[in-house]
């Protein structure tokens, strides 16, 4: 008997990534009269049309643009968080955010420890990061595993619509500072979100398909790359059981362990340079948990330790690709 | 006009009863700390009482301050506990902060503490956004912002300025201009007129006083704060004191010249008070009946907190973060 209609399907809209988080913010908005966004021409909508709208909903109290200011930016963020608002630092291009370091490093993740417990730094940060356009050295970092190695923050990191919508969710009404990173790659990318934006948890990996032969694990951007990459292994006979972790920290450490435990292969891929890379604790702790006798291979792709070129067939050089993730997969399982 | 002149001694009398407050916990922390009592160091603010005592005394409650890495004395005006806060320089339970703090990292936020901060500049952002906050929220509170003359050399600095000016924010900027900035003459490493200039040029109207007569302090930081209130935007006042010790407790400030560190003994805002009361008829012996009563308290506070219980080692663990804490490690 067809029951649907005693719990109506919500409706769901096939959208962009950016336009997803346009949604998930002005959900926000409207539900709390305390969330407000901050940051460099957002009352013209962002850069990438992130708030497209917002000020004329909402006004220009709580969609402020401000200064280039970037320090300022992640402070004064900060300061309202204090007196009990949720401010939406944007942060433009993550790489602007380094002009903010002592504010992000040494106040907002250290207030609530420092001040035993009376601080509540309610900020999410929005970090559009990684590859884009021929952007170079300066405005390209994919840099997640810094902030990944620093107490106090949740760092993000979706890769579909419906995961940045549901995370952005969750960051606004999280306690905890968030650190959003999201692709810029990937703004244009669609997917379904439904209308009414749960929050999504963080910390709950995304099983994006089944296999047996090896567990890949990746996030960000670079998710769709390893998603044909699987799909191409798949026609030649090989089972991938692929995870996209969508927040570093906390990681899904329990779905991972669970998945090489079976498959006994472990590669780890993101955009970021390999070296010093989250990856690399990704494949301690399954080494440390496991033992090294459950494991028959184990790769990390990553880029090379070198900052972004601008000219497209240096960038490419250093790209991580489906090719390289295949390459990779099938070394894997030849060793 | 009698009884003007009454109720201006009584509240002098109250200013110098906080001010001697404020150096006799630095005194007493001072004596602990050389006795090794309390680990780590401590940045003394001797001799600058008048700034924090005077601006304190005319915010409100629910005001906000943030405060600086010499931050005893804006924490105790503002109204801090004393035990707590002694507590807290020590390391031991019971602490304001849970002895996660310390001396540099005192906050209260029972009373509008918003923190000191080991970062030169650092709350210069946190007091803006404070004062966003605060207006987004509907609240008349203001915020006063502290901070020395070395911090207006940092890009916070101008930043949080401009930024204020900008939203016409309720902030009343507070320069305590030791003439130091650690082991540096200010002047030497500053370039131009100084910090009024470089408030006014943000359109941030900014005035000097003379930062070791806590009365001036007190009335003009009450003439800026009134115009911060009623809407006219971020106001800066420029305090100049003097630092009479060292940039920490292990500092003797050997280096500065010994004729200046004289006359500045001379000018210390405690004696500056004491003598106008005197001058009023406060009889000496109840000057010093207020100072050994303050004094009374702190050695109470060091006695609290010599015997108060160190912290669970399991407690390192917590206050990190909900999402994400790390489990406590076996020890
Ligand atoms: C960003 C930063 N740089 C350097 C220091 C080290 N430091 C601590 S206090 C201080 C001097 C600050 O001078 P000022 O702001 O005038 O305050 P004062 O110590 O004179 O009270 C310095 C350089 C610091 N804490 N933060």
């Amino acid at each position: 008997m067809d029951a649907s209609f005693l719990s109506p399907t919500p409706t769901v809209e096939t959208i962009t990534l950016v336009e997803a988080t346009r949604r998930a913010v002005a959900q926000e908005m409207r539900r709390d009269p305390f969330v407000w966004v901050l940051g460099e021409d957002v009352a013209r909508g962002g850069i990438f049309g992130q708030y497209r709208g917002l000020i004329d909903a909402f006004g220009p109290e709580r969609i402020v643009s401000t200064p280039i200011s970037e320090a300022t930016l992640m402070g004064a963020g900060l300061g309202a968080a204090l007196v009990g608002t949720r401010p939406i630092i944007e942060m433009r291009i993550f790489d602007f955010a380094l002009c903010a370091m002592d504010e992000l490093v040494n106040q907002i993740a250290k207030i609530r420890y420092m001040f035993g417990g009376q601080a509540k730094p309610a900020v999410v940060i929005r970090a559009p990061h990684g590859l884009w356009r021929s952007s170079a050295a300066q405005h390209s970092q994919s840099l997640e595993a810094w902030f990944a190695h620093l107490p106090g923050l949740v760092v993000a990191v979706p890769a579909t619509p419906a995961d940045a919508a549901g995370l952005l969710v969750a960051a606004i009404r999280s306690d905890d500072p968030v650190l959003f990173f999201e692709p810029k790659a990937l703004f244009g990318a669609t997917g379904p979100v439904p209308e009414e934006i749960a929050p999504l948890p963080f910390g709950l990996a995304r099983h994006v398909r089944g296999g047996d032969d090896l567990t890949l694990v990746c996030w960000s951007s670079i998710v769709p790359d390893c998603e044909r990459a699987a799909q191409a292994l798949e026609r030649d006979g090989v089972g991938v059981d692929l995870f996209d972790l969508r927040t570093l920290w906390p990681w899904d450490e329990s779905a991972v362990l669970a998945s090489v435990a079976r498959t006994r292969r472990l590669l780890v891929v993101h955009e970021a340079v390999r070296t010093g890379g989250f990856g690399g604790e990704i494949v301690a702790r399954v080494v440390e948990c496991l033992g090294p006798g459950a494991l028959k291979a184990v790769r990390r792709v990553g880029a090379p330790r070198l900052p972004v070129p601008f000219s497209p067939p240096l960038e490419d050089a250093m790209r991580v690709t489906e090719t390289k993730i295949i390459a990779a997969a099938k070394s894997l399982l030849a060793a | 006009m009698e009884s003007g002149a009454q109720h201006a001694m009584a509240r002098l009398m109250e200013l110098y009863r906080l001010m001697a407050r404020i150096r006799t916990f630095e005194e007493v922390a001072l004596a602990a700390h050389a006795a090794g009592e309390l680990p780590g160091y401590l940045h003394p603010s001797i001799g600058q009482e008048a700034v924090a005592a005077g601006v304190c005394s005319v915010l409100r409650r629910d005001d906000r301050i943030t405060s600086t890495h010499r931050g005893h004395g804006h924490a105790l005006a503002k109204g801090a506990e004393v035990k707590g806060m002694m507590r807290e320089l020590f390391g031991r339970a019971g602490g304001v902060c849970r002895g996660k703090g310390g001396s540099m990292h005192i906050a209260d936020f029972s009373i509008g503490m918003l923190g000191a901060n080991g970062v030169v500049a650092g709350g210069i952002p946190i007091a803006v956004g404070a004062a966003q906050g605060l207006r987004l929220l509907g609240s008349d509170a203001i915020v006063a912002c502290f901070f020395g003359d070395g911090a207006i050399n940092r890009g916070p600095f101008l930043e949080g300025l401009n930024w204020a000016a900008l939203y016409r924010l309720p902030v009343l900027f507070v320069c305590e201009d030791n003439a130091v900035a650690a082991f540096t003459a200010a002047c030497t490493v500053t370039a131009g007129p100084g910090v009024v200039a470089r408030a006014e040029s943000c359109g941030v109207a900014a005035e000097s006083v003379d930062g070791n007569d806590v009365e001036a302090v007190a009335e003009a930081a009450a003439r800026l704060i009134a115009r911060v209130r009623r809407g006219d935007g971020p106001q800066l006042l420029h305090a100049r004191t003097y630092r009479l010790l060292g940039h920490t407790s292990t500092d003797q400030a050997a280096w500065r010249d010994p004729d200046e560190v004289t006359r500045a003994r001379a000018n210390d805002p405690l004696i500056r008070a004491r003598d106008r009361l005197r001058a009023a008829g406060v009889a000496e012996a109840d000057l010093d009946a207020i100072l050994a009563e303050a004094r009374a308290e702190m050695e109470a506070a060091r006695a609290d907190a010599l015997q108060a219980p160190w912290p669970e080692a399991a407690e390192a663990w917590e206050d990190v973060q909900d999402i994400g804490a790390e489990p406590v490690e076996q020890l």
